[in-house]
Parts: structure tokens; sequence; C-alpha cells
């Protein structure tokens, strides 16, 4: 059974605005899957109508098997939400605010857990201050330790290093980690693409309101393991030579560049004898230059295609 | 509903009423500074001309109207703030996730405001009994009274703090609609006092039903039969609890 299940979820808003379109999708027990998408896509849209900020227009969601509509009890008590505006009681300390979560899911005081992940977050030391002393990346920190205070078996992470250092980032990164270690699952939304590839198991790709993708992050990056050499030649030529018309050659810039496909994964790459056949058919190279295709690519690839298509 | 999440609900109640002792000082010296201002210039300056209303000093009189005035304030101001205040500053996301159903966020905020404005309640009393000699011929009546009130008008505040889109819109009705009511619903006077004309149009205002009833408790002398004041302030209860049951059912002003 998937712990995190939507079909042909959709919503529309009061305005008329179509923000999601009939969303499929499933997501096992102690994944991470992170969701791209540009501003507007609907990523936000999609947590919300999971974690009950959001009613959704039609369609199923269950969490844990829960229909988060008519079960909400038993599915919201499965669920952590770390949101992406920093939204936080300014007089309250932190470790109130961290308590007060724990208790709304209806949790029993546990003073022991709570210092475990304040610790780890960096705020025992902090954990009279007033939320307001904080800065931007403490208050983070605080959002984090509110949604893990109680314990939940899906997480949801909304943009969680938008603008924060890379110590925290790192952190976030290594706490995700620990959690997926714990069983827990992990849904994360990103525009940062190097994210995706740090963290996720599998990556989704959202625009307009509609999942583009969703695959394995392996064999995502087994795409990505696709790379091009392009070989500037001194003289253009109007033709490839014909010794070296079997390989996978192609020409551009009006005959001055020399584009070659390769996969890095391979054995063999084949680029020493392609060097050697080039000077054996007697042309000279200027300059070589290698291009790797990045998740980031395929994102805007795929973002292109939809908006071509629509 | 299987259980309700009562954790969740003592975990409102508590995060509320820690807000209210962070500022005891305020909010314990605020009434009695008042309270004690009103004795001063009804109870001494007034009051020295009208001297008894109907039987009462004219000073304990006024001790009922005063505690309902501030009760009525209080409790709306506590429960309005208290839910607009996270709607205000996005924290809202959390109670709107966790578990609880509204009934328990209801029973949280306002049971919190409801006891804080008891508990400025019972100051006023205990303030006012330094001033004058306070008579409650029936304590109990005067408790359901107190209890019945500081909870409506908490669950009205509650309405408007859900309600209210901006600031300005959560100071509007206090002070456009229920200052006015509260003046005018006899907390100074008697409703005999007034043209007979005005006798029936403040008969239209709901707090004299609420003031009247609770003077009854305090002196057994009342504008409106004491029967009708419960049956006006059940009646009102009950009418805000179904606005908040409406809100809820239909998410409005909460979910998107």
């Amino acid at each position: 059974m998937a712990m995190v299940e939507l079909r042909q979820v959709r919503k529309v808003y009061d305005s008329g605005f179509e923000a999601l379109k009939g969303v499929d999708l499933e997501i096992e027990k102690g994944e991470i899957l992170a969701l791209l998408g540009p501003n507007g896509a609907g990523k936000t849209t999609l947590i919300s109508t999971v974690c009950g900020l959001v009613m959704p227009s039609s369609g199923s969601l269950k969490v844990g098997g829960h229909d988060v509509v008519n079960d909400y009890r038993a599915a919201r008590s499965l669920i952590g939400l770390v949101p992406q505006e920093i939204s936080l009681e300014p007089f309250e300390k932190v470790d109130n605010a961290v308590r007060l979560s724990r208790g709304l899911f209806g949790k029993p005081r546990n003073d022991a857990l709570i210092e475990e992940i304040l610790r780890r977050l960096s705020l025992w030391d902090k954990r009279n201050t007033p939320i307001r002393a904080l800065s931007g990346g403490m208050k983070r920190r605080v959002l984090i330790a509110k949604a893990l205070s109680h314990e939940p078996d899906v997480l949801f992470l909304d943009e969680p290093t938008a603008g924060v250092d890379v110590e925290l980032r790192r952190d976030m990164w290594e706490i995700v980690a620990d959690l997926k270690a714990r069983g827990v699952t992990i849904i994360l939304t990103t525009h940062y693409i190097e994210e995706a590839e740090a963290i996720a198991d599998r990556i989704g790709v959202i625009n307009h309101g509609e999942i583009l993708l969703v695959e394995e992050k392996a064999s995502l990056m087994k795409r990505l393991g696709r790379k091009e050499l392009r070989i500037e030649l001194a003289e253009p030529v109007t033709a490839l030579p014909d010794a070296l018309a079997g390989r996978s050659l192609r020409l551009e810039e009006e005959g001055r560049v020399l584009v070659y496909d390769y996969d890095t994964t391979a054995e063999r790459t084949g680029l020493a004898k392609l060097m050697a056949e080039l000077s054996a058919a007697g042309l000279s190279v200027r300059d070589v230059d290698t291009r790797k295709s990045t998740l980031e690519d395929i994102f805007v690839d795929l973002v292109k295609q939809q908006e071509g298509a629509a | 509903m299987s259980g309700m999440n009562w954790r969740g609900i003592w975990a409102i109640y508590r995060f509320e009423m820690m807000r209210f002792f962070r500022t005891l000082l305020q909010s314990f010296v605020s009434p009695v500074i008042s309270t004690s201002l009103y004795f001063v210039v009804f109870g001494t300056a007034i009051g020295g001309r009208i001297d008894q209303v109907e039987g009462v000093s004219y000073g304990a009189f006024i001790v009922p109207g005063l505690i309902m005035l501030s009760v009525i304030t209080q409790a709306i101001s506590n429960a309005s703030f208290g839910i607009y205040f996270p709607k205000f500053i996005g924290t809202i996301y959390e109670l709107l996730s966790a578990p609880l159903n509204f009934l328990e966020i209801v029973i949280g905020y306002v049971g919190a405001a409801a006891t804080k404005a008891l508990f400025i309640g019972v100051v006023i009393l205990l303030t006012a009994s330094f001033f004058v000699d306070i008579q409650i011929l029936h304590p109990l009546a005067m408790v359901a009274f107190l209890l019945l009130t500081c909870l409506s008008f908490a669950l009205l505040g509650f309405i408007l703090g859900l309600w209210a889109g901006n600031f300005e819109q959560l100071q509007l009705v206090p002070l456009l609609v229920v200052t006015p009511l509260v003046f005018l619903g006899g907390s100074f006077y008697s409703i005999s006092m007034l043209p007979p004309a005005w006798q029936t149009v403040a008969l239209f205002n709901p707090v004299v039903y609420l003031i009247s009833g609770f003077r009854w408790a305090f002196f057994g002398i009342a504008d409106v039969p004491v029967g009708l004041s419960l049956l006006a302030i059940a009646g009102f209860t009950l009418l805000c609890l179904g606005v908040i049951w409406w809100i809820f059912r239909t998410g409005w002003r909460l979910r998107s």
C-alpha cells in the first residue's frame, strides 16, 4: 500500500483558477520524493490539499490508507508540515512553540524527545528565546522542530531550503537522511535541482497543475549520463570525412563544430580513438568542450514541451 | 466522532492562557483602575444626586452593569484576537493541519477567552466590594449568568476574529455595535428611568436582558422577567454555536 496516494485530484479556486488538474501520485513508505516546478506550478496547493489547508474540488487523497477529508483525524495524525512561509508566534519562546505543536497533535508530553529535536537543530541553547529575536535561518529551524515534535510518518517540506545558509541546508539534508532511515516518508518541493539530486529517491516535475513526470532518480541520472563533446575545427568542413562516417557525429555551426554524443557510464567512450581518427583524416582541432545534460535541461525541456502543446 | 483530542484542546487552552499570564499585570491592573474610575465618576459624582434606584444605592446598583460591561468587551476582544492573530501571522496552518475538529478548536480558544473574561469579572467584583456593600441574593443565578455571558460573547468574539480580514474590522464591531449596546443596555440606569418610547426601543437591545438578569441575581430587581433573560442569553449562545459550526463545516475564511 502506498503511504500517500492521490487519485485525480483537482483543485479549482473560487476565482476559477484551476491549480491542480487531476493529479495522480503514489509515494511509498520511506521514500523521498522531490517535486520540482516553477513558481505557481501547483506545488504548494498540492501539499496544502494533502495537509488539510485547502479543500480538494474532486478526487481522492489518502495518507496511510486514510482519506484526508473523511478520515482527516487519522490521516493528519501521520503528517508533519514545514510550510514555505515562516509563520511563527513572535512573542512565544521556542520551547513553548514546539510543545504546542506536539500537543495539537494529541501526543503526550515528552521532554526527552523535544530536547533531542532541539539539540539536533541547534536550537537547544535558544529554547527560552522569544522567536522574534531569532534570525531567519533559526526561525526555519523552529518550523522544522515543530513539524518533527509530533513524530510524523509523512513529512512535507515546502521549499525548506529557499533562502537559507549553506549550513542549514546541509543540516536539512542530514536530517532528511536520518528520517528516511527511520522509515519516514518525505515529500519536498524545491526550486533547486541539485537539492533534488542530492536527497531524493524519485523526482516529480509539476507545471500548470499537472504532473509531467515522476521517475526514479537513478533512471533520470542515466539520462543525465549523456554527454556531448564539441570539437571546434581549425578549418570548417562541408561534409564529414568518409573515415568518420560510421560514428555518431554531426556537424554544426556551418561546419565549424563537430558534435559527438557519448555515454559517460559506458565502459569505452571511444574518445581517444575518435581523436586519433580526426587527425588521421587531416582535421586539426582548435578547441574541445564538453556539455553534460542536467536535470535542469530535462526540466526545462519538459516545461517547454508542455507549453508548446498547450 | 470517536474520542476527542483532549490533549489538543488543552494545548490550545494552555497556550492562550500563557499569553494572558505573560501580561498578568496589565490584565489585572487595567480593570481595577477602570472600575475604580467608574466608581469615582458615577458612584460618587452622580450617585450623590441619585441616591437610590429601586431601593438599592446607586453605587451598588451599577456594579452588575460594570461587571457585564467589562466581561462582554474582554470576552469579545480576547476571543477575536486569539483566533485572528494566528490567521494574521500565518500560524493558523498548524491548527488546520492538526488532527483537530471544529469543536475542539472552539473549546480551546473560546474556553481560554471565557476564562480570562471570568477572571476580569471576578477582579471587578472584588474591587467594587471595596467601594460599596454588595449583596448577592441569588448566587447560583449570578454565577450562571456570568458564565453564560463569558461563554456567549467569547463565541461572538471568535466569529468576529474568523470574519475579520484586517485589524480595523477586528475593532469595528466591538466599537460600533457592542460598546453602544452595552452602554445603552442599562449598565448605569434602570430601563424604567427612560421615557416610555425609549423603554420600548430598549427592549430590542439584547444586552438589556443580560444586565437585567444579572442585576436580578444581585438585588432581586429586574427590568424584564428573569426567565426571559435566561432564555435570551441561552438563545444567543446557541446562535453563536450554530454560526461557528457552519463556518467550520464550510471552511469559510479558513480553508480555501
